[in-house]
């Protein structure tokens, strides 16, 4: 192995790279947060502070090495803290997701046997409370924000700055001992152990090492030439490893400043505010930005909208080249610069992307649409395919090579490999060491040789090296005449509309395929005011019959474009409908990154399923729902079920080439 | 029965006070409309004190006799003991009282931010030049001002409107504005006139929590009218129950349950 698979310099731990960073950009800024309407600065000798502060804190409670302390809330600059503290102290830090129920929560609290849990506020200790008592291993509570927690027992109960001062109160006293545990440290520790959100079965804990996290960060950081003045908004959930990487890895391993919002609804204007320089967000995110945009645009006076037009239309064309950095003529090039001026500028100011250098989106495949409109802005948008297992990084687009259809190339350090089913396998540095308490899926998943199998079926292209992703392995199956059926293929393309926000596409085992929609809200919703079509929900609008046939359009379009595939045209959709309730992660629906629960949906709707196979032009339905609160609650509605047009195709034809 | 000046501490951990402010015998008429007909009762400091009724009961008029807007033609109110003389509206904020209004009364042209910083003009004390110039103790005070209004923005998460003018905003965060201009006067009885009116299942259910949070936190008494018996019963320590004028109960939620002149009033009653 190469030497710095033993760390660069010694720094084989966060928490060394915390000291490290303290040292060497002490007076730089590591952390803000919006407060009171004013952007709080911490510096990185201020964070190391704060961090030593509440490690010996945690002493002084009695936490030991190789506990599981979790974590749970949104992003915010002493949950971090709270992350590296707990690194420092020798225990291994669990981030959970802020918005899981209790149940959910007890059972990964359960399955590591956290005896600490680190709460945002008073939602997250009700919770906690809540399901304590089944939680043998539970022993205390640190709460951040005070608000409506006075009157509580604070038997095992304490304030985070309370801990901070007792820390600071034992300083002299516990130091030796906190420095001691940071040195045993090493790359073979336990980093932080997050909990994959599974499309299937319950969530399992990803052990990763300090290798793995900052042989990751490194090599990611160098990919991309970050530096330590980079400005990032923390905005994507704690649990997510991504966050993780971004926020932690490749920030302490840079130096670089992590922004976290005010609130989760002041988002926007606070990425307008950072204007960061590496910006990471799922599609949907971006989808979402490219919506807002639009219905503004049609708002706006005739000129300006004109002027938009215009430009985009020209921005479309040579935009995409001259981020490439491909020759381009003097004219198109003045015509865009004064576009820029005129329209690119302003609108990059407003979405607060005027700063980016590099933006990931990944999770999902984008559309080709969305991903150009940003990419001929001038926003350096790449596409990168990871997993948690793989502590993210498993390819990625480098500059100059970036298309919608790929998810680029190996990242540094990663090797790849095909197996003869079509499954994408890797092997790197940042691979994950084990599955907690699960010897037998680890040994599914990992080979003794280190390989991972992804899940995903893929090829790599011919003549550029790029991967591309078909579908999820599992989900790729024959249908009953033995055509190929990649339901994610098809529903991609559906998403594509801003009109469709989920499409679950059926067709396994069946003559043909057929498709649940849910409408986008915010588009459907802005076409109807303009229409001058009433609705008072959701649903509502969603069975509107004028929404139905935009969306049997949509739906027909996509058949066409299906059909040009000569191995997925037997996945056109021939019957739809368009569900009376958004698909949720609180029913169980998605999972919390908002991933399709395919098998879910399958059984929990199967009166539905069964109606777009039997032919009847509609259906009665009653559904449990889930309130935000916890409380369930029934919604019934009847679903018209529409035929949509399909292209012949001569399958037996191409079958039997 | 306890004492003026005794305090007691709820099931929920808060401490009650003695008496703030007592309503004695108090009468209003509007011309040979009689609103509100010999009733009394008392606020003790720190509690949650609701006002119901049925539509036309007299609520408003009680909270305006409250709030000093009114002056009763017979009887008294006493505020820590002593009688209250008649007073000015800006008297009365002096004095720690601010209110909320059922037919929302927010600048609708001006910001949020802007309406909350309206609640602390009672506090500031810099001439009008100083304002106007922006320097020395004027600056001073905005900043303490802003301070403040931004930790009651904080308190009921309404940071992500900040800056959107209120005319822009429906009608449940309206209502949580005007709380945050009432709030931010520091006041120490805060009276709502129908904080829960117009409100889906899910904002009611917010308010409520707000309504509990700010008496936790701030310490405040709060005096509320409010329609909706299910968030009464649930929220305030001790209820006065009104119909045409009189005062027909008054006592713990649970006494109000089982008090058949309120059920009659509520339910309506068959007359022979």
């Amino acid at each position: 192995m190469t030497q710095t698979s033993e760390g660069v310099n010694g720094l084989t731990s966060v928490p060394a790279l915390l000291q490290r960073n303290a040292a060497e950009f002490g007076d730089k800024a590591a952390y803000r947060e919006k407060e009171l309407g004013i952007w709080q600065n911490w510096t990185w000798s201020e964070a190391a502070d704060e961090i030593d502060a509440l490690a010996l804190g945690l002493l002084t409670l009695g936490a030991a090495e190789g506990d599981f302390i979790a974590i749970i809330g949104r992003n915010r600059p002493y949950l971090y803290w709270a992350m590296v503290a707990v690194q420092s102290v020798g225990a291994v830090p669990v981030p959970l997701y802020s918005d899981a129920s209790a149940e959910e929560m007890a059972y990964v609290l359960d399955h590591c046997g956290a005896r600490f849990v680190i709460a945002a506020d008073q939602e997250q200790v009700d919770k906690v409370r809540d399901v304590q008592q089944d939680l043998s291993q539970f022993e205390q509570m640190i709460y951040l924000d005070p608000r409506g927690l006075r009157k509580y027992d604070h038997a095992n109960l304490h304030q985070f700055s309370k801990v901070q001062d007792a820390g600071r109160a034992a300083l002299s006293d516990l130091m030796p001992e906190l420095n001691r545990r940071r040195e045993a440290l090493n790359y073979d520790s336990t980093c932080v152990m997050l909990y994959t959100s599974g499309t299937t079965g319950k969530p399992k804990g990803v052990v990763l090492s300090n290798r793995n996290i900052i042989e990751t960060s490194r090599h990611s950081s160098e990919f991309d030439s970050l530096s330590a003045g980079e400005d990032i908004l923390a905005y994507l959930p704690m649990a997510w490893v991504g966050d993780f990487i971004f926020s932690l890895g490749q920030a302490y391993w840079t130096g670089f400043c992590v922004n976290c919002p005010e609130s989760v609804d002041t988002m926007m204007t606070d990425l307008r505010e950072i204007g960061p320089t590496y910006y990471f967000a799922p599609p949907r995110v971006f989808e979402t930005q490219l919506t807002t945009v639009m219905i503004r645009m049609e708002d706006a006076s005739p000129m300006k909208k004109r002027m938009f037009d215009y430009f985009m239309a020209h921005a479309k064309k040579v935009g995409p080249a001259i981020l490439d950095g491909e020759t381009v003529s003097g004219m198109d090039k003045l015509k865009y610069k004064l576009g820029d001026l005129l329209v690119y500028g302003p609108l990059k100011n407003t979405l607060g992307f005027s700063r980016v250098r590099i933006g990931y989106t990944a999770g999902e495949a984008i559309g080709p649409e969305i991903f150009d409109f940003y990419r001929s802005l001038g926003i350096n948008l790449k596409q990168l395919y990871g997993q948690t297992e793989a502590s993210v990084f498993i390819t990625q687009q480098p500059d100059g090579q970036v298309r919608s259809d790929t998810v680029g190339v190996p990242s540094p350090g990663v090797e790849l490999k095909i197996a003869e089913n079509g499954e994408v396998f890797y092997r790197s540095e940042g691979t994950f060491v084990e599955y907690y308490k699960n010897a037998e899926s680890t040994a599914d998943t990992k080979d003794p040789e280190g390989w991972v199998a992804t899940g995903d079926a893929g090829f790599i292209e011919e003549g550029t090296g790029h991967l591309r992703i078909i579908d999820r392995a599992k989900d790729v199956a024959n249908m009953s005449d033995g055509a190929l059926f990649a339901p994610k293929y098809v529903e991609n393309k559906l998403k594509f509309y801003p009109n469709i926000l989920e499409a679950v596409v059926f067709g396994a085992e069946r003559d043909r395929c057929t498709a649940f929609i849910n409408i986008d809200l915010t588009a459907v919703g802005n076409w109807a005011e303009r229409n001058n079509i009433a609705y008072a929900s959701y649903q509502e609008l969603a069975g509107h019959p004028r929404v139905l046939e935009t969306i049997q359009e949509h739906v027909e379009a996509v058949n066409k474009s299906v059909a040009e595939d000569p191995m997925l045209s037997g996945c056109q959709v021939h019957r739809f409908l368009v569900l009376h309730k958004q698909l949720d992660a609180d029913d169980g629906e998605l999972t919390r990154t908002l991933k399709v629960r395919r098998k879910i949906i399958g059984e929990k709707f199967e009166d539905l399923v069964n109606a777009l196979y039997d032919g009847s032009p509609e259906i009665y339905t009653e559904t449990e729902v889930t309130y935000e609160d916890g409380r369930k609650g029934m919604i019934s509605a009847t679903l018209e079920i529409r035929d949509a047009a399909v292209v012949p195709v001569t399958a037996s034809k191409i079958a039997a080439e | 029965m306890l004492d003026s000046t005794d305090s007691y501490v709820t099931d929920d951990g808060r401490t009650i006070g003695g008496v703030v402010m007592e309503m004695k015998n108090i009468t209003l008429r509007f011309g040979g409309v009689v609103a509100i007909k010999d009733i009394s009762f008392d606020i003790r400091e720190g509690e949650i004190r609701a006002i119901i009724g049925p539509n036309g009961a007299g609520k408003s008029s009680m909270l305006n006799v409250i709030s000093g807007f009114y002056v009763p033609q017979e009887g008294q109110v006493m505020f820590h003991g002593k009688p209250r003389p008649q007073m000015k509206p800006y008297e009365v904020a002096q004095q720690g009282i601010a209110r909320t209004f059922q037919n929302i009364a927010l600048f609708e042209g001006m910001t949020v931010l802007d309406n909350v910083m309206t609640g602390r003009l009672n506090k500031m004390s810099s001439g009008l030049f100083a304002q106007a110039i922006w320097r020395g103790k004027a600056e001073q005070e905005e900043i303490e001002n802003r301070e403040k209004a931004e930790k009651i923005i904080d308190f009921l998460e309404i940071q992500h409107i900040r800056k959107t003018p209120v005319a822009r905003l429906p009608y449940g965060l309206k209502k949580r504005v005007e709380l945050a201009r009432a709030l931010v006067s520091e006041p120490s009885i805060l009276l709502l006139d129908e904080p829960m009116a117009g409100m889906n299942v899910e904002e009611k259910e917010d308010m409520s929590r707000f309504i509990l949070d700010v008496n936790d936190e701030f310490g405040a008494t709060i005096a509320l009218i409010e329609h909706d018996m299910g968030v009464v019963m649930d929220l305030s320590d001790r209820v006065v129950v009104m119909d045409y004028g009189k005062k027909i109960g008054d006592g713990t939620p649970n006494d109000i349950r089982n008090n058949q002149a309120v059920i009659d009033a509520y339910l309506g009653v068959a007359h022979d």
